[in-house]
């Protein structure tokens, strides 16, 4: 998609370019790719202490309202009206075929909801929800917020120590908890949550605020800058999805591997079976199987296997392609992931790769290929 | 050290009758961690210009042309195993070929280190 109108910036912008970052544009957003160390030293530093990120491009829209969850289920396949104050669950947005049209976190916040959503999608995503939800809701872009991660086995402890009030334990928090935390003195809405496949914490705060609260944080010996570039390479080997490439318009959530989405409540037989926008098309999906699914999908050689990349069986006949790839910087090798067709998704069956014209081996593998250490 | 370069970031070192050739320290620079390079085969052909080598980073994927025609004649295994060295040493241990060339004005004609710096300096 063209841009053109003028590159937004984050509020660390400056922080960014003090730390002598690469800057590329992505989503219409100037955004740090890695910093002087490189992608590798800042991955294996975020699988190894903790790593900073900022992800602030990503949209946080506030929704007010009578009876949200339930509204919220009209468009979202997920269990929100089992969602629990204080708590967030992964949810999509889907078109009338089943296709994902974003994806997402939404947070129950007692007396409102927080939607995460994707940078690329935000103003579509807030149009549709305005458009289809906007007489019984309220949907706002809190544009003045800044949103930065720190993920990694110390970024629980670092979170620890930036606490300002002592009543305050963040150890009470567990995977998908959301709480408002004072830290560094500021106030911030903080959920144990992230991308990277680590314990975790993203952080949402004043805009004014976040350049103060990420050098607070850098101060930690521990605490490291990692770019867009590490955020994709550790997605990865979580297994994670990353919208525009794993998932679009034309994948539905059940060829994706995102079944758990689909909360049982909204399946066939639930309390509150469908009712979202290509429900008989997923839940006949559940039921009935995918012609193609997204596998793990692991190159013999060293040659990386990146997006775009067309898949074959072993008499050359077309049976997929990848959607993400690239270097593991903690297995020292290539990964990629990619749809192909079921009946050659299962584990260890070899496929071939086109590269550059040659035919290369590449074998499925079951995701993720890094394991994820949440503090369930 | 008589070292020439082309406006694409690639340099050519004589080598008795051979040219080794490579990557210059910019070039590595702009792909950051590179993680696997494709070598051509001994004995090809190539022309000026052509497609050779492949290198790839973490973040994307390049193509090295040749600077000059001529035949390959030894490709730097140790890349396969420790494609790094393209960062750390560019223009020493981290060469991709030597080729023997077929046109020898070809090498006269490329840039010199002050006029490659000043095209360097020129993308900074």
């Amino acid at each position: 998609m063209a841009e053109h109108y003028p590159l937004q910036t984050t509020p660390l912008h400056s922080l960014h370019q003090d730390h002598q970052a690469k800057l590329v544009q992505f989503a219409g957003y100037e955004m740090p790719v890695h910093y002087a160390p490189g992608i590798i030293k800042e991955h294996l530093h975020t699988r190894s202490k903790a790593g900073l990120f900022d992800v602030s491009h990503m949209g946080q829209i506030r929704v007010v309202g009578e009876d949200i969850a339930a509204q919220l289920e009209n468009q979202i396949p997920a269990d929100l009206v089992g969602l629990a104050a204080g708590r967030q669950k992964y949810g999509l947005l889907l078109n009338p075929q089943g296709g994902i049209l974003d994806d997402l976190m939404v947070i129950n916040r007692g007396d409102h909801f927080v939607l995460i959503v994707n940078a690329a999608c935000k103003h579509q995503d807030l149009a549709l929800l305005k458009s289809e939800l906007g007489n019984t809701l309220q949907f706002e872009m809190m544009e003045n917020l800044a949103l930065i991660a720190l993920q990694g086995p110390e970024a629980a402890d670092v979170l620890s120590k930036s606490v300002s009030q002592p009543d305050q334990n963040i150890n009470r928090m567990k995977f998908m908890d959301v709480q408002n935390l004072e830290l560094a003195g500021f106030p911030c809405m903080v959920s144990r949550s992230g991308y990277s496949g680590e314990d975790g914490f993203e952080i949402s705060l004043a805009a004014e605020h976040a350049p103060n609260l990420a050098k607070a944080f850098l101060d930690h010996d521990s605490v490291d800058l990692a770019g867009l570039g590490a955020r994709d390479s550790l997605r990865m080997e979580a297994g994670l999805c990353l919208y525009g490439q794993d998932l679009d318009s034309e994948t539905t959530p059940i060829e994706a591997g995102l079944k758990w989405a689909i909360s049982p409540p909204r399946r066939a037989g639930g309390a509150r079976e469908g009712g979202f926008p290509g429900a008989d098309i997923i839940l006949d999906q559940i039921l009935q199987g995918t012609k193609r699914k997204l596998v793990g999908l692991l190159p013999e050689g060293r040659a990386p296997m990146r997006t775009g990349t067309q898949l074959f069986d072993q008499n050359s006949n077309p049976v997929g392609s990848i959607t993400s790839g690239g270097f593991s910087p903690s297995l020292g090798h290539p990964i990629s992931m990619g749809y192909v067709n079921t009946a050659l998704s299962a584990a260890d069956t070899l496929l071939q790769a086109e590269v550059r014209g040659k035919l290369l081996p590449v074998s499925v593998t079951t995701l993720p290929f890094v394991s994820h250490q949440y503090a369930r | 050290m008589n070292m020439k370069y082309t406006d694409d970031h690639e340099w050519a070192r004589p080598d008795g009758d051979l040219l080794v050739v490579g990557i210059t320290d910019f070039a590595q620079q702009q792909l950051g961690e590179v993680v696997f390079v494709e070598l051509p085969e001994v004995d090809r052909e190539v022309d000026q210009g052509e497609d050779t080598a492949v290198v790839e980073s973490v973040k994307a994927a390049g193509e090295v042309k040749s600077p000059v025609s001529g035949t390959i004649v030894e490709v730097n295994e140790t890349l396969a195993d420790t494609p790094e060295k393209v960062n750390e040493d560019p223009t020493g241990e981290g060469w991709f070929y030597k080729l023997r060339p077929s046109d020898p004005g070809q090498l006269e004609a490329l840039l010199d280190q002050e006029a490659y710096q000043t095209l360097v300096e020129s993308l900074a």
